[in-house]
């Protein structure tokens, strides 16, 4: 039990975390907001999504950059599954955002600079799996998606950080609308927002070891 | 001192090579040249100054594509395996980004020269324009380089290269649509710099990590 505990104490964690920001972000209180009113809920589910997302990425960078250097094909595999799982946390941010949208802007995209930024984002990674299929020998594919990714992780940091504070933008946060810091500012949002961040951050690793895990057993069994 | 006179070397060959064929420097100027053409055939004159700004630089994308991916795509094995003996894999990248900024630097202004008296326009700004054009050239070629290093190096270049470009161009694209317009505008100088500086920070990053990544990418 002690080992178990050890061995798996954050996956509990995670889960727990996630279940309590589900059933509090649906149940607790919110502040009434002009336009935004019940939907401004959506916070705790469509932020954790790039929480996880630039997460993802990030420990798929290090394991690229960690490729590069030992050659060691685990890491290959670590890097181009948590791409897989950042992939479908993005996908779910932007459809949470989309249908946000829809309740307060009126249409499910109406070509916000956000929108079209995150867009081009995601792109960026499909580029990423499309040259991973373009090549077919095992090493050269490994090294050469391992440098688009170290090389484009920093234009995906700009695209979605820099630029779209660069412009208006309906987007909470830009543009004078209203955003994180002034409803923020109720410690009711606040307590379980900050555990979303941290049990979605979680549960995406969590997919992301399990996948990492299912796809060395297949290696091994194909050698 | 030992880098920068393979750097220098590499340069004058590369300049050498271009000099003896004109290929490059000719094709993407007739590509320009007719684009341009065909543009003043479709539009006449241009009254939406914005569709002006962005017809230019839909028109400078595709050239520095074409320009540029010709750096690595074009290049035989046997070559390249010849100038990675004598030469570090540092210097041959930063000799093909300086070459192709160099070319990309002359084919802009003779595309600015060639659009502005076709459509008889020019911008309120001229010279701010002018920075955002050479800005543009600067970037295209550092982006541009690398890409096709990796796209060349995957096998199947050309659709391969638009592929993995168009993603990280877009934002480049939109900073300098963005300064362009502040130019057409002639708003105030001081407007622009932020755009200025993105742009600058984003060339800095793009030839650093080529620095850092090429060595690890040309080892087949």
């Amino acid at each position: 039990m002690t080992g178990f505990m050890y061995k798996s104490w954050w996956k509990i964690l995670g889960s727990v975390l996630v279940i309590y920001t589900t059933i509090a972000g649906l149940l607790l209180g919110v502040p009434r907001l002009a336009i935004l009113n019940e939907t401004i809920r959506n916070l705790y589910f469509h932020v954790p999504m790039w929480f996880g997302m630039i997460t993802l990425f990030s420990i798929s960078v290090f394991y690229s950059i960690k490729y590069l250097s030992s050659g060691n094909e685990k890491d290959d595999l670590r890097a181009i599954e948590s791409v897989n799982v950042g992939v479908i946390f993005s996908l779910l941010g932007l459809v949470t955002g989309s249908i946000w949208a829809k309740f307060t802007w009126g249409q499910f995209w109406s070509f916000d600079v956000k929108q079209n930024f995150t867009a081009v984002a995601i792109l960026l990674y499909f580029a990423y799996l499309v040259l991973r299929n373009a090549i077919d020998e095992q090493q050269k594919r490994a090294k050469i998606s391992a440098i688009y990714n170290i090389f484009a992780f920093p234009m995906m940091v700009v695209l979605i950080m820099v630029l779209p504070r660069l412009s208006d933008s309906l987007h909470p946060g830009n543009g004078g609308n209203p955003g994180f810091n002034t409803y923020d500012l109720d410690s009711r949002m606040r307590a379980v927002l900050y555990p979303a961040f941290i049990g979605w951050s979680i549960i995406g690793y969590w997919i992301y070891t399990i996948r990492f895990r299912i796809r060395s057993l297949e290696n091994k069994q194909n050698s | 001192m030992h880098l920068f006179n393979q750097v220098k070397y590499l340069i004058q060959k590369e300049i050498l090579l271009e000099w003896r064929s004109k290929y490059a420097i000719n094709g993407v100027l007739l590509y320009v040249v007719s684009t341009v053409f065909v543009c003043f055939l479709s539009f006449i004159t241009i009254d939406n100054k914005i569709t002006w700004n962005a017809l230019f630089w839909i028109i400078m994308l595709f050239a520095s594509i074409n320009g540029v991916s010709k750096s690595f795509l074009q290049e035989s094995k046997g070559r390249q395996l010849y100038s990675y003996v004598l030469a570090s894999p540092g210097a041959i990248i930063l000799a093909k980004t300086i070459y192709n900024v160099l070319l990309m630097l002359v084919l802009t202004t003779i595309a600015l020269a060639v659009y502005t008296l076709v459509f008889s326009y020019i911008p309120a700004d001229f010279l701010m324009f002018y920075v955002a054009v050479l800005l543009g050239s600067l970037s295209f070629s550092t982006i541009f380089t690398m890409i096709s290093a990796i796209a060349s190096k995957a096998g199947n270049g050309g659709m391969l290269m638009a592929i993995l470009s168009f993603p990280v161009i877009i934002p480049v694209l939109i900073v300098l649509i963005r300064l362009a317009k502040n130019a057409i505008d002639g708003l105030d100088r001081s407007v622009s710099l932020d755009e200025i500086g993105i742009l600058l920070l984003i060339n800095v990053m793009t030839v650093c990590a080529s620095l850092l990544l090429f060595p690890y990418l040309w080892r087949d």
